[in-house]
């Protein structure tokens, strides 16, 4: 197998003494797209947030363990580089509603302070959200606050101000639960072009969307990784009697 | 067997019951006429006191700039140059403290000692009560401000409108701080957690992501004090220096309108006197309500989007 472009090594993660993410050990290699999954409160956010180092924002948070960026720790990194070379598409759409979408597609050169020049700005919103699958519905509407989208545009028009900043991994964390069957379709195709130039993490609640979407699939449960496979084996052949149960529904 | 509920449904509501009801929402409704009747009438009142010294002075009571009454002429114009001499310095020498203190405790370190300790001392400061404030800057600031001003060749009074908004400053900062904190807090941290993701550090965020959403609540914060230091008057009679003359620059003594109240009030001997005085009163409370309603509506819309 060809070396992983991200690889979790004993990582642990704290709310105060509540043990989040227990001794988690697991490798990504480039282009894939690996699922999350596991029941509420299992510690699939809070594992996520560990990779692009959110978590530590949390007052009290805590973590331990490697995120090995390609061969580099990401905890050696500053954790500004981490964050741009990991980007990250929350649950809720977040579009700034002070900015325009224009303006919110490039949010992040703006936050960072990098100028660009007027030809690069139009080139990088336009890349942007055309891989976002964007560009077509708001070409014409770019001076609109993005808060006057619908709830799939909006989720897109965060992808494309990930995406802007040329990450090398993705992360979402279920990008689609607060969205309509309609929209989430479309994120879902969205995903699969991505992963051409992405290597990309999504959590998600929904067992056909795993099934769906994704290369690989992890499953947590209480804060433990129980079983990493292939999508298809953990879906047609798991060896744990917990994923059996829960992709079973079981339990949810 | 009957639970209470039912045994409650199925009795009649015994007369005494009702009785009591009527009774608690009428006396509510009562006190809250009784405040709302008071206001007009303080309004009223202050109209109605005013009307000889309209009628004789008309609009040179606002412009006019002597005040003499001795020779029973009074042109306002020092008090209010004074008056909003004194609460825009103030406001100018308080903004960058309660904004720090309210991006400190709303955003940068909500829980920590330091914090804690800042937030009481701030709460603090509008506790205390202002002839406190006033004494102190009798005592302390006049000296140090008459050094400064010997040593830039100004008249050295030491009490004046620069020693007055520096008292000021240090009053109304809590009002500033604690709304705008308030309204820090309110920015979704979806929003800020968007921006760290970009890669944003935490000047970053605070600079283009909170800065704009709570701009307008912190401008709200900013007005509220300043209908605060509009009417501040134990403090500001204290050091102001108490001349009627027109202010010349920021370090001349002068007046503002509720210290000239204060101080001449026992004084006013004759009806046009007093009536210019509650005149003087009538056109802070005007000043101070539309300030204090401004603040309001921002806050209004603010919190309601
Ligand atoms: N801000 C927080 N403070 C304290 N505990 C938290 C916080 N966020 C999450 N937790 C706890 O951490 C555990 C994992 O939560 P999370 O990662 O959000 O789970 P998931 O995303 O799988 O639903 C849960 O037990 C949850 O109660
Ligand atoms: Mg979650």
């Amino acid at each position: 197998m060809e070396r992983p472009v991200l690889t979790s090594k004993k990582l642990n993660a704290y709310f105060g003494s509540v043990h989040a993410v227990k001794n988690v050990n697991i490798e990504i290699s480039a282009n894939n797209i690996l699922a999350i999954m596991g029941p509420s409160g299992c510690g699939k956010t809070t594992f996520l947030r560990c990779i692009n180092r959110l978590h530590e924002l949390t007052p009290g948070a805590t973590s331990n363990g490697k995120i090995l960026l390609h061969d580099k720790n990401i905890y050696d990194m500053h954790p500004v580089f981490a964050r741009l070379k990991i980007g990250m598409v929350f649950q809720r759409p977040n579009p700034f509603p002070n900015l325009n979408i224009f303006d919110n597609v490039i949010a992040g050169y703006k936050l960072n302070g990098l100028k660009l020049n007027k030809v690069n700005k139009e080139r990088i919103v336009e890349d942007s959200l055309t891989k976002a699958a964007l560009w077509k519905e708001v070409k014409d509407s770019l001076h609109k606050k993005g808060t006057f989208l619908s709830g799939g545009q909006q989720q897109r028009l965060c992808i494309a101000r990930a995406i802007a900043m040329e990450p090398e991994v993705l992360l979402l964390d279920e990008p689609t639960s607060a969205l309509d069957p309609v929209s989430t379709a479309s994120i879902e195709e969205l995903l699969h072009e991505l992963k051409k130039n992405l290597t990309i993490i999504v959590v998600t609640h929904n067992m056909q969307q795993a099934a769906r979407i994704s290369d690989r699939t992890a499953f947590f449960y209480m804060g433990a990784l129980i079983e990493y496979d292939n999508t298809k084996n953990i879906f047609t052949s798991p060896k744990d009697t917990r994923t059996q149960n829960y992709i079973t529904g079981r339990f949810s | 067997m009957e639970t209470g509920v039912k045994k409650i449904k199925k009795a009649k509501l015994p007369n005494r019951q009702i009785r009591m009801e009527v009774v608690f929402r009428h006396s509510l409704i009562s006190a809250g006429l009784v405040v709302v009747i008071l206001v007009l009438g303080i309004m009223l009142s202050l109209i109605w006191y005013s009307i000889p010294s309209m009628k004789a002075l008309g609009f040179t009571f606002i412009w006019g700039k002597t005040w003499d009454p001795v020779r029973d002429i009074y042109g306002a114009y020092p008090f209010l140059l004074g008056t909003l001499l004194t609460s825009f310095l103030a406001l100018l020498i308080s903004i960058p403290f309660s904004f720090a203190i309210a991006f400190y405790l709303g955003e940068y370190k909500p829980r920590s000692w330091l914090s804690g300790f800042l937030k009481n001392t701030v709460e603090l400061i509008a506790a205390v009560p202002s002839v406190i404030y006033g004494f102190w800057g009798l005592i302390v600031l006049v000296p140090i401000v008459q050094k400064i001003e010997m040593k830039t060749g100004i008249l050295p009074y030491g009490t004046g409108i620069f020693t007055a908004s520096l008292i000021l400053a240090i009053m109304i900062i809590p009002f500033a701080a604690s709304l705008g904190k308030e309204m820090i807090r309110l920015v979704p941290a979806s929003l800020k957690e968007g921006a760290y993701s970009l890669g944003a550090t935490r000047y970053e965020v605070i600079l283009n992501v909170i800065w704009p959403y709570s701009k307008p609540g912190l401008f709200a914060g900013v007005l509220l004090s300043l209908g605060r230091a509009l009417g501040e008057t134990m403090a500001v009679t204290m050091v102001i220096g108490n001349t009627s003359m027109v202010p010349k620059n920021i370090f001349s003594p002068g007046n503002t309108m509720a210290s000239v109240i204060a101080n001449e009030f026992t004084e006013a001997d004759h009806t046009l006197y007093l009536s210019a005085l509650i005149e003087l009163g009538l056109v802070l409370f005007l000043v101070t309500i539309v300030i204090n309603l401004a603040g309001k509506r921002i806050i209004k819309r603010f919190t309601n989007i």
